[in-house]
């Protein structure tokens, strides 16, 4: 069986794909299906519970909930992305480099890898973004910098078990230099755990912006995003349980989707690794 | 095995450097100083209160002469004095805030691994049934689940609807009137969400890796022989499948520790726990370089100590593995 046909009979596998692609277009066509302006204060209407004119109620300023959160959907779409492309570019490079090379360069990238990976990253991430002024660029930077360990080791895993085979072997008798072994030769046969590792990416730097934005260190107010409409949440716990509900559901349901869509790749790739 | 300790934590020196080296210079180079936020709001203030404010926090010097000041301070065992109003030192500051956080990561470790080996073990065990599916589904969610979310709904629902357990802070207002049993009742309902919320995590991760060790173990031939040898089935489990499935655990649990550090942070804020991890956000928003640089030594300790007590206690537990 090919890969479309696996992943086509993987009915969660299909569902995170679904859910993933749901999100996709309800952050394309924002403008379009937002049934207010997210940013439309109404005064006589603050802190209205769920009803047929706001459907997942109004916030402390009276602004949609539902239209904050289909224009919050973008933000957390963009920011996953950024923020895993990077983090996937520095680990990819990086784990081809060390896994291709071995000796003390592999050493000596190895044991940043650990540095890095024995740190309490959100300490981390937390100091600086505070320091560099909040804005959704340092955050997805940040996520970005602080996120390709894991990569680099996956990626170095499949350099070593790759650089020996015959057609590494061939491509280098026909003089092949390295960047052209690495990228053109080695790199391809080691994407389907990038991708999976990817995937699986974005929904940690989805739940890591939003625990920022939580914080009020991440996207800032007036933008709309998941974390900070819960943010006026935990302000109003008492009187507003559907400035909590709804937006951290919609974190979860989009998490849960890009797990399964990555584990349902991961599958279908490779059915030896499923479980 | 004490040539081996010994090697191990000096091991830690050079990785400890270069944490505190990364995290000072990340922190100064960024824009902003500690002063503008003491200056701005003085209409006073002049240039020469700013430039004497810089040379009292020694900011106006070199950054390689700052963190090497640092490091000597370090070595004598000072970690410099808050920038804060309060201009006290670093180290009474985290002093005071730390055992707090400890007993709180210490409580959700012990929970973790009681809640989530049993767990991972029947649903190996019963694999396919009921219970292990509804787990499956369950941990599934549970690595979803932004816990700040979660610890939101956990206070509207048992703190305001039902009112049974209270949403922040460590102590009730009468605690002092209190029989010394009640304060513990006291003290121990108000860690109950705290606690769960930040053992939420590592659970979902420890069950699920649980179950795939123990799918693996009772899988092999050993545990067939002991079949075979006519032992009853608890016997199988508990005591030849579970031991070999326990020992790769104790490596993630050591793993574990960097998020649960990294989490108090989240849980301590959102509940109003005077600890580690809420002094970091209030000084990380204060600019106070040395108890930011203080906090990030003392968590990055945590983790190497968290992780040596891991390898070794995987050393000690697996006969296999000789320590040299």
């Amino acid at each position: 069986m090919n890969f479309w046909e696996m992943f086509y009979k993987n009915k969660l596998a299909l569902t995170g794909c679904s859910i993933v692609l749901f999100l996709f277009v309800v952050s394309l066509l924002a403008p379009v299906i937002a049934p207010y302006d997210p940013g439309a204060i109404d005064l006589k209407n603050v802190l209205a519970p769920p009803s047929g004119q706001h459907w997942f109620g109004t916030d402390q300023l009276g602004r949609d909930v539902l239209s904050r959160m289909i224009w919050g959907a973008r933000i957390s779409l963009k920011v996953g992305f950024v923020a895993t492309g990077l983090a996937i570019l520095i680990g990819m490079i990086l784990g081809a480099v060390a896994g291709y090379y071995g000796g003390w360069i592999d050493a000596t990238i190895m044991r940043f890898v650990d540095v890095m990976l024995c740190f309490p990253t959100f300490f981390l991430i937390l100091a600086v973004i505070a320091f560099l002024e909040p804005s959704i660029w340092n955050i997805m930077i940040v996520i970005g910098l602080t996120g390709w360990m894991g990569v680099t080791r996956l990626v170095r895993a499949d350099f070593i078990s790759l650089r020996e085979r015959d057609f590494v072997q061939a491509a280098r008798a026909i003089g092949a230099n390295d960047a052209r072994i690495i990228f053109m030769h080695i790199l391809p046969n080691a994407l389907a755990s990038i991708l999976v590792a990817a995937t699986l990416g974005i929904a940690g730097a989805i739940l890591t912006e939003s625990a920022l934005s939580f914080l009020g260190i991440g996207v800032q107010p007036p933008t709309p995003s998941w974390g900070n409409i819960l943010t006026a949440g935990k302000d109003n716990i008492d009187i507003a349980w559907w400035l909590s509900l709804y937006p951290g559901l919609a974190i979860l349901i989009t998490v849960v989707g890009y797990n399964l869509l990555g584990e349902g790749i991961r599958d279908a790739a490779d059915p030896r690794l499923k479980r | 095995m004490s040539t081996y300790l010994i090697k191990r934590v000096l091991f830690m020196i050079p990785l400890l450097l270069g944490i505190t080296i990364i995290c000072f210079f990340v922190m100064r180079l960024a824009p902003g100083s500690p002063t503008d936020l003491q200056t701005q709001m003085n209409p006073k203030a002049s240039a020469e209160m700013k430039e004497r404010l810089m040379s009292m926090y020694e900011l106006d010097k070199p950054i390689h002469v700052q963190y090497w000041s640092w490091l000597k301070k370090l070595g004598r065992g000072d970690l410099g004095t808050s920038f804060s109003s309060d201009h006290r030192p670093v180290s009474d500051k985290i002093l005071e805030r730390l055992p707090i956080t400890i007993l709180i990561n210490f409580l959700s470790l012990l929970i973790i691994i009681v809640v989530a080996v049993p767990i991972g073990v029947l649903s190996a065990v019963h694999q396919d049934s009921l219970f292990d599916k509804v787990t499956t589904v369950l941990v599934f969610i549970g690595f979803a689940v932004p816990t700040f979310w979660l610890a939101l709904l956990l206070m509207i629902f048992f703190g305001i609807s039902l009112g049974w357990l209270p949403i922040s802070g460590l102590r009730s207002l009468n605690y002092e009137y209190l029989s010394a049993w009640e304060q513990l009742v006291d003290l121990a309902k108000h860690l109950i969400l705290p606690v769960f919320i930040s053992a939420f995590g590592g659970l979902a991760g420890l069950s699920r890796y649980m179950r795939a060790n123990m799918l693996e173990v009772i899988r092999q031939d050993y545990i067939l022989t002991a079949r075979a040898k006519g032992l009853s089935e608890r016997q199988v489990i508990y005591k030849h499948a579970l031991r070999n499935a326990l020992l790769p655990a104790i490596t993630i649990l050591g793993l574990s520790i960097p998020g649960l550090i990294g989490g108090s942070v989240i849980f301590e804020t959102i509940f109003a726990i005077p600890g580690m991890g809420q002094l970091f956000y209030m000084s990380v928003m204060a600019r106070d370089y040395p108890t930011v640089m203080g906090i990030l030594l003392i968590g990055a300790i945590l983790t190497l100590v968290g992780n040596l007590i891991a390898d070794v206690s995987y050393a000690l537990a697996d006969p296999r593995i000789r320590i040299s």
